[in-house]
Formats: C-alpha cells, sequence, structure tokens
C-alpha cells in the first residue's frame, strides 16, 4: 500500500514539476547565461563518453551483423543494418542513458544539496522562483543538446562500423557506403532525434524532481542521486518502446 | 496587492493567529497567537525542535499552515500565490542557520543577489552597496572568494550581509549568532541594534544565545509544547514566575556559570 502510495506521489510531482517548467519557461527575466552553460555541461563535455560509446556501438554491430550475413551470402548489407539500428534506436536510447547517468545524477546532487542547505528556500526568500531558476535552464539545455550528441553519434557510429566491416571483415567499402544511404531515410534518423529530444525532457526532470524534493541530509542527497539515475533509465527504456510505436 | 500599505512604528506588522502545523505525526505548532510591532526587535527563544524556524518560515511563506493565520501588513500570507507571493517576498531579508550561500556564486554575487532580482540599481550601485553591507559584518578582500573557502563563521557573516542588502523592512534571523566567537557575535549585535535604532525594519530573531536576547530584544516570546507561553520585554521576561520560562532562563544561566568557571 506505501509502495503504491509513493509510486503515485512520485508520478503526480513529475507532472507538477513539468507543469512548472511550462509555466515558468516564458516568464522574464530570461537567463541566457545559464541556460548556456547548462548547454555546455550537458552537452560539450558529455562529448568524448558519447563518442567512445557511439563508435564502439558501431563497431560492435558491424562486427556482428557481418558475421551473421556472410552465411546468407548479404553482407553487402551491413552498413544499413548498423545505421538504421544506430539511427533509429541504439544512438537515442544509449545517448539517454549515458546522459541520464552524467547529467541527471548530477541535477539530483546539485539540486538536492541545495535544498538540504536551505539554498532553495533562500532562492525564494529573493523573490526568485526555483523551477524558473534552477530547473528551466537544466531541462531545456538537455533537451536541446541530447538530440545534438544523437546526431554526432549517428555519425561517429556508422563510420566505426564501416572501419570493422571493411578493414576487419574485409567486406565491400562501397557497398557499406551505399546501402548505409540507400535505406536510411531522413524520418529514419528525424524518429531517433525527437525520441532523443523526449528521452532529454524525461532524465532533466526526473533529474531535478529528485533534487528538489530531496529530505534527510547528506544521506538524502545520496538516495536522491541514486534515484535520479535509476528511475530516468526506466522511464527512458520504457518510453522508448512507446514512442517508438507512435513514430512507427 | 497594491492597496496594502506598510504598518507605520508602533503598529501590528506581522499578525499570527491560531497557528497549527504538524509533520506527519508530529504536531510542532499547536495555535500559535504572536503580534509583532512594526519597528521592533522580537526575539523567539525556546528549546532546539521546538519549532521556531517552523515559526519563522510561516511569516515569510516557505511553510503553509495547517489551520491558522498569518497576516503580515493586513495581507494573508498563505492566501499569496505565483507573481503576488514573488512581489509580497521583496519586502523581506532573511538570514538562514547556515548562511545558505549559493555555493556556485562568489561572494560579491551572493550578496548582490537580492539587489539584482529586486529594485533597480545600477552596477555601479550594487558593487558599491555590496561592499558596504560586507564592511558592515567586518568581512572585507572577500568579496572574490567562493563560499566553499570561508568559515563556517564567515559563512554566516556573508548570510547576514545578503540578508540586509537591498534594506527590506522585515528583517529574520534564524539564529544569527550561535556557533560564532565572542567578538564576531557583538559585531552582529551591534548590528542587529543598529537596524532596530533605525526603526525602518521590523526584526524577527530566533536565538538560543540569551545573552544577545537581552541586548537585542524589545520584546521576547517563548514558544513552549506548540504555544507561544510568553511574549514580554526582556525586564519582564527576567522577572517571570511561569516555571518554564524561568528554568529556561535557568538553565542557560547555568551554562554560563559552568562555561566562565570551566
Amino acid at each position: 500500500m506505501k509502495t503504491i502510495e509513493a509510486f503515485f506521489e512520485e508520478i503526480g510531482r513529475f507532472f507538477e514539476m513539468l507543469w512548472g517548467v511550462l509555466v515558468w519557461t516564458p516568464r522574464r527575466p530570461w537567463d541566457w547565461r545559464q541556460l548556456l552553460y547548462q548547454m555546455v555541461r550537458v552537452g560539450v563535455n558529455s562529448l568524448p563518453v558519447i563518442l567512445l560509446t557511439a563508435m564502439f556501438t558501431g563497431m560492435v554491430m558491424a562486427l556482428q551483423t557481418t558475421a551473421t550475413l556472410m552465411r546468407f551470402g548479404a553482407e553487402r548489407y551491413v552498413g544499413s543494418l548498423v545505421s538504421l539500428s544506430l539511427v533509429r534506436e541504439l544512438a537515442a536510447v544509449l545517448g539517454g542513458l549515458i546522459i541520464a547517468g552524467r547529467s541527471g545524477s548530477a541535477m539530483g546532487a546539485e539540486l538536492g544539496s541545495m535544498r538540504v542547505t536551505e539554498q532553495i528556500d533562500a532562492l525564494e526568500v529573493m523573490a526568485t522562483n526555483p523551477i524558473h531558476y534552477l530547473v528551466v535552464p537544466r531541462v531545456w539545455a538537455t533537451v536541446v543538446m541530447l538530440p545534438l550528441l544523437v546526431v554526432v553519434s549517428d555519425a561517429i557510429g556508422i563510420w566505426g562500423g564501416y572501419l570493422v566491416a571493411v578493414l576487419l571483415m574485409g567486406t565491400n567499402p562501397v557497398a557499406y557506403l551505399e546501402t548505409t544511404f540507400q535505406y536510411t531515410e531522413v524520418s529514419d534518423v528525424t524518429s531517433g532525434l525527437i525520441k532523443a529530444a523526449f528521452f532529454g525532457l524525461f532524465l532533466a526532470v526526473i533529474g531535478c524532481q529528485q533534487g528538489f524534493y530531496t529530505s534527510g541530509g547528506a544521506q538524502g542527497v545520496g538516495r536522491s542521486t541514486t534515484r535520479a539515475v535509476v528511475i530516468a533509465s526506466i522511464v527512458i527504456l520504457i518510453s522508448d518502446f512507446f514512442l517508438t510505436k507512435i513514430l512507427f | 496587492m497594491g492597496a496594502a500599505e506598510s504598518a507605520r512604528p508602533g503598529e501590528v506588522k506581522i499578525r499570527l493567529r491560531d497557528l497549527h502545523k504538524a509533520f506527519g505525526p508530529n504536531a510542532v505548532l499547536s495555535g500559535v497567537d504572536l503580534d509583532m510591532a512594526a519597528g521592533t526587535s522580537t526575539v523567539i527563544i525556546g528549546g532546539s525542535g521546538t519549532g521556531k524556524s517552523v515559526l519563522l518560515k510561516h511569516v515569510i511563506g516557505l511553510l503553509r499552515p495547517d489551520r491558522g493565520s498569518v497576516e503580515v501588513d493586513g495581507v494573508t500570507v498563505e492566501e499569496l500565490a505565483g507573481e503576488a507571493l514573488t512581489r509580497f517576498r521583496r519586502k523581506f531579508g532573511m538570514a538562514f542557520q547556515e548562511g545558505a550561500l549559493f555555493d556556485s556564486m562568489t561572494v560579491a554575487e551572493n550578496v548582490a543577489f537580492p539587489l539584482t532580482r529586486i529594485g533597480s540599481r545600477s552596477r555601479a550601485e550594487i558593487a558599491a552597496r555590496v561592499r558596504e553591507c560586507l564592511g558592515l559584518v567586518k568581512l572585507e578582500g572577500v568579496e572574490g572568494k567562493m563560499p566553499s573557502e570561508l568559515s563556517g563563521g564567515m559563512r554566516r557573516r556573508v548570510g547576514f550581509a545578503r540578508a540586509i542588502a537591498h534594506e527590506p523592512e522585515i528583517l529574520l534571523f534564524d539564529e544569527p549568532t550561535t556557533g560564532l566567537d565572542p567578538v564576531t557575535k557583538e559585531t552582529i549585535d551591534e548590528l542587529i541594534i543598529d537596524l532596530k535604532n533605525s526603526l525602518a525594519s521590523t526584526l524577527v530573531t530566533i536565538s538560543h544565545d540569551m545573552g544577545s536576547v537581552f541586548r537585542i530584544a524589545d520584546r521576547v516570546a517563548m514558544l513552549y509544547g506548540g504555544k507561544i507561553i510568553a511574549h514580554e520585554t526582556p525586564a519582564d521576561l527576567r522577572a517571570s514566575r511561569d516555571p518554564r520560562v524561568f528554568e529556561f532562563l535557568r538553565r542557560d544561566l547555568e551554562m554560563w556559570g559552568a562555561a566562565r568557571s570551566g
């Protein structure tokens, strides 16, 4: 009974936070500096780990699919398989999970420690809405940056797959690129980007929400940080199914 | 809110009526009645965990009462929301127990924060006011430091400077001197006395330190069992026959005695 109650409370808080973000976004003053700062933190600083993940994902995809497709003599399709899987699915989901672990956790920890040290109260006292000041820039920074990271991931992953398929497995380089561009539609790319934007929204709102409602000192901050990552990861995986269903 | 005017000195500025607040099963406030006059200094005393901070947070609308009401300048605080609440809070300055400085900002940015959010001072005026406020709490040359580079006592003083920076009508101090060295304590006490004498501000202070209570208070209110059991001048409080007040003051005197002999 307690768990069910807590579950619905959590969902309620999520939508409350989301609503708060939507309501406060158009209000002035717009804090461009803070938005830019958060975009650098979420986007630019995550670039190395995102690139590494994408590259190795593309490489291992090529390794697996080339071996399989060779059995049917269909190895010229490796390129399209790697790129479709990456563009439609893997880049967005893996990117979302990594940013949840990197930035979502940071949001939970930062806002959590601001809560327990009364900094959030102090903001309110100084006529500053903490959702406007803290949450809005973090959420939009993530919504904008995650799709951009996914674009880069797509390219790097395809390139990694090419390296393995051509150099390691000895397939035809022209066929790899040909099938890649022949079978990957623009709509495949955009569907991945739309998903990424949603994942960014979910993970940032969840991270901020966990931090915002922290109680219980240092231990509470730790709990919020863990929950920010765990809940965001689960939500990304579950919503991925439904978003894919909706976006075809 | 435009119709509401600020109370003149002597009139009731803050009025608490039958204030109730519970956290889960723990009733913290159970019927607090307290009037605080404009331009006076009220100190709230009481043992740890009796809900003094909770009381203070109701005045500024950080917490909402389960029952009862808080009125400031005739405006009922719990009826305010959104923009109106934000505007209402411009009247206030609050210093938190541990300072609550924003640790992503320098000391100067912290003190400037209320000035940049409230009012329309130019950059140069803000910088001058920041220096002035830091000077008042005897902190010079720390403008560029981050809060993490300061000692606990210095952080508290910066928090104090930040609270008074925009010259608010009402100042709330949550244990401003607890844990400070005697010299700094005196500095803060004198600042509070100066603020009080200027008559422009209404002060509400939470304190454990009876030495400073008697120095800075016009009226002392004692919170006990979720209610205000005494609200008197410091002199009357000292002469109080109420055993609960007597006990509280006696304990404190004993602590002082122990500290002096030890």
